[in-house]
């Protein structure tokens, strides 16, 4: 299980390092994308990977920690998620006004 | 000991001032003038009302603690030398007021000119009367600040800026240096309180660090009193309005320098550093701004290099070290801020009425003017250190001291030639200023006819001139007991014995000074025919400009040297910035695992999910075919990319998290619609007509391929060891355990969200919010590329089949696309709604919550618009985007100050469980509205940046029919 995500964590880098290193604005944006979600899964790894154990209470007092997964990540990335959202949405109206404005889409916003 | 509550009454009033004359209309003049009239004279009796308690050596303190460990509190502190600044701030600030209003034009935006001045009158006043060295670093950078904005208010004007800049520069500067001069103060006292650093002189004399700490002071100090080599950016403030002349560059700002320098005369004074850089400082502006003040042309000028000459004065007397010269300092300092305010007055007033202060024009003024030209004879009579007049005594008080031998050196020996020179020169400039202006022949070509100005723009200037009258004939009376004051507030025990009368009898002073009267009167007759036409600026001294030179010394360092740097260590290519960044990143990360090797556990294969690890291998397939495919197969890499997400989801829900897979997916769904729209705008990249790829290209995509292939690698290894490495005790099971108990909420990752950690929550959605109205703002003003403006391929191709069909019309095609579809989505519209407000509901205590739930109305928005079409949605239903954004903020905030109201910290959440009739128990927190808010501004904000993308291709082609439509979206 672990190794699968690490895995993935790896690929999904990969990938959207290559992409990020590439010239044209929309490999920019696909990268970042990428790379988000490489760092998500990263983060969410960091409190241990756990099946059938989703941090909902079933309302009944004492609550036995051990039981469920760590909540903190989960948090951290669920506002991720929202705010990787925002600025791929971002860099996307960037790419377009800047194409608009220089006619090129090069991330320097002109050719070579 | 007097309350010292009245001390902030002293800053907060003119701060409040500023703000309420920057709210009135900016034309309404008699207003403005009404109201900073009355904050400064409330200000002038609260100081005044103060007189009681700070004289004999009495000290009024108010502390609030701000950051106790640190040494930080906003102490104030009125002793009696604070406040004889205090009323000269206030004072002279009200008559400034009442001079400014008739002073400025009608035209002018008064508005502005009143709140910066009354905010600089807050910063002076917070200067003089600080006790703490910080909040004095403050103040003093807030009137660099306000200086600025004052001398730059005519903003249209080259000069201003330029003047405003080099102000600003020069003084900004000073200050940084003096704050750091402070900060080393406040390390050998071991306090930052005024009282503790005034009280341990002799350990900070004595410490090695005493001449960077004076050295760094002076530089501060120097540079705000316009002293030698710094004093060129005071005649290049001139550029401000005469008011702010009479008040900043005259009476106060400048005086901050030399008020700095006397606060610290106590404890930096005495030594030879002192005696040497202080005193080199002080003789050479003396001397060099007395005779640069003759020759020029500009009745500022004069007066701005006299006052640098006067301010050199003080400044000598307090290199001197002897209390004596301490107690002259003072006495001049309000000596010089009464008759140099008033010409000031007297020059803007000449300006106003006469169209010009150009000496060369001005002649003869005394008959059309001649109340105002007497008044400014004897104020600069004062100027010049005639008999009778407050200018004379402190002058002679100066020949005094500088006879003294203080300490054996060339400079001592010197001081009083220098000063004799200085005083004649003084003569000159003032018999000058008297002679050209207001006598001779009648003026020529003025721009307008001369007059008396309104009664109430003289009475300022007829005050001052008053006061250095009854000052200068009967001293002991009119100001001795204020004097008094506040030399025994600077001097405590060491305060000397003097005498303040006019007649001391035929002393060396007093032959000092008829010399220098008789010298100045008759160099001035000799000069007289050459200055009638000479140019601006004194002979061989003004191919020295200050100016160009800092201006030169400006080019270099912010440009050709940034520039020779930039050509060497940096670019503007993006590319290698990444590259550097990637490859930082993977640096560090190797060197924190660097060593840690018997850390790792072994790499096994054991309990390989089969299930997950094929999802993972169509997961990273699809990720690596969108790396591939993103250059020239567009929307192939968006699907692929989409794939990647999908499984991620899939993996939360897998390894328990339902919240964080319920908001991948709907953003999944947001984000893919949002790149659709935005493809339309990019370029067409044909493989078929790929570039020749050369050699150099090759290697750069095998070295990025290299990097890519080591950054996956590393974070791979970096999350597998960790995730098999034993968690250790986290602040997770506090929130587990408390959740339920403590939030009512059983969904502990929402709770976290919108309670435990409310307020990191509530500065992401102002980040969302913020990035929305930036993409909102962005595309205001879009302009597509050339080869995007038309209509889009498919769409032409599909009229073409219109217009050929007989039965069909233009556009229909287009119309009929998707129909189907559309009205299943058209349908699907309450079920959405339904389904967001199920998700928010629910969030407290199952998956879900408000981000899931804005992200699910948005896309029910969205689908809309997909369907029918930007125009066919917005004739139906209107959303306001903006106000979403606007009542989630402020729900949120409300809610947090909500907990404030019941006297709990901010955000404090409150619970109960309520019954609602046929659904049964309902939890209620106070939680629920802030998440409430979460999810209206996540709709808005999403909402916003969709509409605002598929709004630009509407735009485009409305343009042609409709020009002035399409500017909003």
């Amino acid at each position: 299980m672990e190794l699968v995500i690490a895995a993935a964590i790896g690929v999904l880098s990969a990938s959207g390092v290559w992409l990020i290193l590439r010239p044209r604005t929309y490999q920019l944006v696909i990268g970042l994308a990428l790379l988000s979600y490489a760092v998500n899964l990263f983060i969410f790894s960091m409190g241990r990977l756990r099946v059938n154990a989703p941090p909902v209470l079933d309302g009944s007092a004492p609550v036995d920690v051990t039981a469920y997964i760590d909540p903190v990540p989960q948090a951290l990335v669920l506002t991720a998620i929202v705010i990787s959202f925002a600025t791929t949405a971002l860099f996307l109206v960037v790419l377009i006004v800047s194409r608009g404005m220089t006619g090129t889409d090069h991330v320097d916003g002109r050719e070579g | 000991m007097r309350d010292g509550n009245l001390l902030a009454v002293l800053i907060v009033l003119p701060f409040l001032g500023s703000l309420l004359a920057a709210l009135m209309t900016p034309m309404a003049r008699n207003a403005e003038a009404w109201l900073s009239g009355l904050v400064a004279l409330a200000a002038f009796v609260v100081a005044a009302s103060f007189y009681p308690h700070v004289t004999g050596g009495g000290v009024v303190k108010q502390t609030i603690e701000w950051i106790p460990a640190l040494g930080l509190s906003f102490t104030l502190r009125m002793d009696g030398f604070a406040w004889m600044f205090s009323m000269l701030i206030t004072g002279i600030g009200l008559l400034v007021v009442v001079y400014a209003r008739y002073y400025m034009s009608p035209k002018d935006p008064v508005a502005r000119f009143y709140a910066f001045l009354l905010a600089f009158m807050g910063a002076m006043q917070g200067l003089v009367i600080a006790g703490n060295l910080i909040l004095l670093a403050v103040f003093w950078e807030l009137t660099s600040v306000f200086s600025f904005l004052l001398i730059g208010y005519w903003h249209h004007n080259q000069n201003a800026r330029d003047g405003a800049r080099m102000a600003l520069t020069l003084t900004g500067t000073g200050g940084l240096c003096l704050l750091v001069g402070l900060i080393l103060i406040g390390h050998i006292v071991g306090s930052y309180d005024l009282d503790a650093v005034l009280a341990s002189g002799d350990a900070i004399r004595s410490n090695p660090l005493y001449v960077p700490v004076l050295l760094l002071v002076l530089a501060g100090a120097l540079t705000k009193s316009a002293q030698f080599p710094f004093h060129f950016w005071l005649p290049n403030a001139m550029a401000a309005p005469t008011p702010v002349s009479a008040y900043l560059h005259s009476a106060t700002m400048v005086k901050a320098g030399v008020f700095l320098l006397t606060r610290f005369w106590p404890v930096l004074s005495g030594t030879p550093e002192w005696f040497n850089l202080v005193g080199i400082a002080g003789l050479a502006t003396l001397l060099l701004g007395a005779y640069f003040a003759i020759f020029q042309q500009d009745l500022k000028g004069l007066l701005a290099y006299s006052t640098i000459s006067h301010l050199g004065l003080i400044t000598s007397l307090l290199s001197f070290g002897s209390p004596l010269a301490a107690v002259a300092a003072i006495f001049h300092m309000a000596n010089h801020a009464t008759f140099k305010a008033s010409l000031f007055m007297a020059a803007g007033i000449i300006d106003h009425e006469a169209g010009t202060r150009d000496m060369r024009k001005l002649s003869g003024l005394f008959s059309f003017m001649p109340i105002t030209a007497t008044l400014a004879m004897v104020a600069s009579a004062a100027m010049g250190g005639v008999p009778l007049l407050n200018g004379f005594l402190s002058k002679e008080m100066f020949f005094a001291e500088a006879l003294e031998q203080h300490r054996l050196s060339l400079l001592d020996s010197a001081a009083p030639y220098i000063a004799t020179l200085a005083g004649a020169f003084a003569v000159t400039y003032s018999a000058r200023f008297i002679y050209t202006v207001f006598f001779g022949p009648k003026p020529v070509d003025l721009p307008q006819e001369p007059h008396e100005p309104p009664l109430l723009m003289r009475l300022p200037v007829a005050l001052l001139v008053i006061a250095c009258v009854v000052v200068g004939v009967i001293p002991a009376v009119s100001i001795g007991p204020f004097l008094d004051t506040a030399v025994t507030a600077v001097l405590g025990d060491r305060t000397p014995a003097y005498s303040l009368v006019v007649w001391h009898g035929f002393t060396t002073p007093l032959i000092m000074s008829m010399i220098a009267l008789v010298a100045g009167l008759a160099l001035y007759a000799a000069l007289h025919r050459y200055l009638a036409s000479s140019e601006e600026g004194a002979p061989f001294f003004r191919r020295f400009k200050g100016q160009r030179i800092f201006e030169r010394i400006l080019v270099t360092v912010s440009w050709r040297w940034a520039r020779a740097v930039e050509a060497v260590v940096a670019t503007r290519r993006l590319q290698p910035q990444v590259r550097l960044i990637v490859v930082a990143a993977i640096l560090a990360g190797f060197w924190a695992m660097w060593g840690e090797g018997n850390l790792m556990p072994r790499l096994t294969v054991h309990g390989l999910d089969p299930v997950l690890g094929s999802l993972w291998a169509i997961g990273g397939v699809c990720a690596v075919s969108a790396a591939i495919m993103a250059k020239y197969q567009r929307l192939a890499a968006l699907i692929l990319m989409s794939g990647t997400g999908l499984v991620t989801c899939l993996s939360f829900v897998w390894l328990s998290a339902p919240d964080l897979a319920v908001t991948q997916l709907l953003v999944e769904i947001v984000t893919t619609v949002l790149i659709l729209l935005g493809l339309r705008w990019l370029p067409k990249r044909d493989k078929a007509v790929a570039e020749a790829i050369d050699t150099a290209t090759r290697l750069r995509r095998h070295r990025d391929f290299a990097i890519a292939l080591v950054a996956g690698f590393g974070i791979a290894a970096l999350a597998y060891f960790a995730m098999l490495t034993p968690r250790p005790p986290s602040v997770g099971d506090f929130y587990l355990k408390h959740s339920y108990a403590e939030a009512g909420g059983t969904n502990v990752v929402n709770v976290i969200l919108v309670d435990f950690r409310g307020f990191d929550t509530m500065f992401e959605i102002v980040v969302l919010a913020i990035v929305a109205l930036t993409v909102f703002a962005l595309l205001r003003r879009f302009r597509p590329a050339e080869d995007n403006a038309e209509a889009p391929y498919q769409q032409r191709e599909q009229d073409e089949f219109d217009s050929v069909r007989r039965d069909r019309e233009v556009g229909e095609t287009l119309k009929d696309y998707l129909l189907v579809p559309s009205i299943i989505m058209r349908w699907m519209f309450p079920v959405i709604v339904v389904l967001a407000v199920y998700l928010l509901l629910r969030g407290h205590d199952q998956p879900g919550g408000g981000f899931a739930a804005g992200i699910a109305m948005a896309t029910g928005f969205l689908l809309q618009y997909l369907a029918g079409g930007a125009r066919w949605v917005e004739e139906r239903l209107r959303i306001l985007p903006v106000r979403w954004i606007g009542v989630g903020l402020l729900t949120s905030v409300a809610t947090g100050l909500g907990s404030l109201a019941f006297g709990y910290p901010f955000l404090t959440s409150y619970f109960q469980y309520t019954p609602i009739p046929y659904i049964g128990k309902m939890p209620t927190a106070s939680a629920m509205l802030f998440d409430l808010g979460v999810f209206s501004l996540v709709v808005g904000a999403t909402v916003l940046m969709l509409i605002a993308i598929a709004h630009q291709s509407l735009r485009i082609r409305a343009r042609p029919r409709k020009p002035a439509e399409g500017e909003g979206a």
